[in-house]
């Protein structure tokens, strides 16, 4: 909606059943606002927009310059290429897809299976120096994964997981631990403890209760938080490239970095790649996106 | 069988200590109220009784027998909470099913108690209702339902008539009365309000700041409490208090008024003492030969009574009267003193001095 300044402007004033002082600002705020979003829908979409053309232009098309963003001819065949070797078969990007939805799914799984009941055991009980044991837990993620990549890597040559799914999988859930802890207690916390209590003296044990009666008021929380755990698995990369090495261990990202390099770079292919690699975490996100903005919001506000 | 008793129950948060040796003796069939203000620890003694909550010393024994570790499953109790605690993601009959539920009793068996339940406490038609479309009064008999559609040990209620309107608490009233004589249970019931305590129970302990401070049937409490304090919480009108002495066959008050000295006070001459005066041992209508004499400072009138606020020197006492009693604010006034039925309390300690020779 085009609205001029102003116009805007003019009408604050003379409208008095509403308070004016939020017209004016009101009004005048959403124009700025509506084009600064531009700015940044712009900003932030053309790039994607790009990878996007690029993945269904011809090569030669790719490298047209100056660049056309219509009209060019469609084609198939990068995505086709992402999934099959040359030679007929399965690609070697295909396999780090499928490491990569296994590795993701696995670790996220973890990460939420230990998760959600340490959660609900800080948020329940009284453990002693709860507090700084959740900021030890939290501190955790203060790193960047760069930091302690090195002594991981001698660690897991030692005990024999470098390049092996197992290996990432364990490094991510760990990672991704601090993380749901934190999150999966702000949702424990609002479910008040006094279901558990009634369940308990219904008859059931304290696990029965927390099972049959808290468990299934956390789910819109457990989804919010295993898809902000699932990014992160699904996009990491500085643990990837360094634990893993062969192609049937690796997982995508590495594996469309490894794309670039050499003489030349197959940029429809790349493009492909990565049109394919943010499919799956847009896809989730949309499914879940009812669970994630309730998640979301129901841990933020206090009641 | 259904006797709970709790020996020097203390636990703290912190440092605040909820319950500071607190032993209570409840007998079989009874209903038992803890009484107190908000923060007395009535809630933690009810917590401590059902398994909820993880003492600091102390015991529970349930029928004479030592649950101080039991889990709240092996206690045999029910409870209702002061939230009601209703499982928002099951239907009503969900929730009053599910004790049963807990213990694998057969469906056809949970059907005929919960029709039973919801026929007593006219909730049949909202059965297959989830808590979040129920009012406050709904709520509350479906939470009452839960607890009473298994015969446990005893039921624990937690201010379960609070959230309610005053005229579904008064109803609630009658039927929880009702509800506690046709089955015979023992009843330990928590709230803070004296109407509710003194209405319904058969025993009242009175609770203050995690310390038992009196028990006793209702009329007990009211009529001989045991403190200045338990004086003070009991009752409305509040129960005036006067700081006074004896001396010889007279009480003097600090504000200087005289009275005979009351024959069943043991106190001795020159001891600082309070002299508590309920509204209705107070008259400024009739003539009697112990008065007091102050000026009218206020009227309040209720409706079946007006009570009369009198200032003696710096005190304000409470006199209740009928309600036609008029009067003009600074007009003097003789206020007549039914002293048998006067207290008379350490000014010091607060315990009453009033004595066995009553």
């Amino acid at each position: 909606m085009a609205v001029s300044v102003d116009e805007a402007v003019s009408t604050g004033p003379a409208r008095d059943h509403t308070p004016p002082a939020r017209r004016v600002g009101g009004r005048g705020r959403s124009v700025l606002e509506i084009a600064l979003l531009t700015v940044l829908a712009v900003v932030m979409l053309f790039p994607v927009l790009w990878m996007i053309e690029t993945s269904i232009k011809e090569n030669r098309d790719v490298y047209a310059i100056p660049a056309e963003f219509f009209g060019f001819k469609v084609t198939m065949d990068h995505f086709k290429d992402v999934f099959v070797a040359s030679g007929g078969g399965r690609s070697a990007l295909s396999v780090s897809f499928l490491n990569s939805v296994v590795v993701a799914g696995a670790s996220t799984v973890l990460a939420t299976t230990l998760g959600v009941p340490a959660a609900w055991a800080y948020s329940r009980f009284a453990v002693k120096a709860k507090k700084d044991q959740l900021f030890f837990i939290l501190s955790t993620r203060f790193m960047p994964p760069v930091v302690v990549v090195i002594p991981i890597f001698l660690m897991y040559r030692q005990v024999g997981l470098i390049d092996s799914k197992l290996g990432l999988i364990l490094i991510y859930a760990a990672y991704n631990l601090p993380f749901t802890i934190w999150m999966m207690k702000g949702f424990v916390d609002e479910v008040p403890a006094e279901y558990e209590d009634a369940a308990m003296l219904d008859g059931y044990t304290r696990l029965q209760a927390f099972w049959r009666f808290t468990l299934p008021l956390l789910v819109p929380g457990i989804a919010a938080t295993a898809v902000f755990a699932l990014i992160f698995s699904w996009n990491e990369f500085v643990f990837a490239i360094f634990l893993t090495s062969s192609d049937n261990v690796r997982t995508a990202p590495p594996a469309i970095a490894g794309l670039i390099g050499g003489t030349t770079v197959d940029w429809g292919l790349v493009a492909a790649a990565s049109v394919v690699f943010a499919l799956p975490v847009l896809v989730f996100a949309y499914l879940v996106r009812k669970h994630l903005v309730a998640g979301v919001t129901l841990g933020a506000v206090r009641r | 069988m259904g006797t709970v008793a709790v020996h020097g129950l203390c636990k703290s948060f912190g440092k605040v200590q909820a319950l500071d040796g607190v032993t209570l003796d409840v007998p079989d069939g009874s209903f038992f109220v803890v009484l107190g203000p908000s923060g007395a620890g009535k809630t933690t003694t009810l917590r401590a009784i059902a398994g909820l909550e993880k003492l600091d010393a102390g015991s529970v024994h349930l029928d004479g027998r030592d649950a101080t570790g039991d889990p709240p499953a092996a206690r045999d109790l029910a409870m209702v909470f002061q939230s009601y605690a209703l499982y928002p993601r099951h239907t009503v009959y969900e929730n009053i099913a599910s004790p049963l539920r807990a213990r694998r009793c057969s469906s056809s068996e949970i059907a005929a108690a919960v029709e039973q339940m919801s026929s007593l406490l006219h909730i049949e038609r909202l059965l297959r209702r989830r808590p979040a479309q129920l009012s406050g009064g709904e709520m509350q008999r479906v939470a009452l339902a839960r607890a009473l559609v298994r015969r446990p040990r005893a039921f624990l209620m937690d201010e379960p008539l609070t959230n309610l309107d005053l005229k579904l608490r008064v109803e609630m009233r009658t039927e929880l009365t009702r509800i506690h004589r046709s089955l015979g249970a023992t009843f330990v019931y928590v709230t803070n309000d004296q109407v509710e305590a003194l209405s319904m129970a058969d025993q009242v302990a009175i609770l203050k700041e995690g310390k038992v401070q009196q028990v006793g049937t209702p009329t007990e409490v009211y009529e001989r409490p045991a403190n200045q304090w338990v004086a003070g919480f009991v009752g409305s009108p509040p129960i005036s208090l006067l700081a006074c002495h004896a001396e010889g066959d007279r009480l003097v008050g600090t504000e200087g008024w005289t009275l005979p000295r009351p024959r069943w006070t043991t106190a001795e001459d020159g001891r600082p003492l309070l002299l508590g005066l309920r509204a209705e041992d107070l008259s400024v209508e009739q003539r009697g030969n112990a008065s007091l004499s102050g000026e009218l400072y206020g009227l309040e009138p209720l409706g079946d009574r007006t009570v009369v606020d009198v200032r003696v020197g710096t005190e304000i006492l409470k006199v209740k009267a009928r309600p036609t009693v008029t009067g003009t604010p600074g007009e003097r006034l003789l206020v007549t003193v039914d002293l048998e039925r006067a207290h008379l309390f350490d000014a010091g300690t607060g315990v009453s001095l009033s004595g066995a020779g009553r």
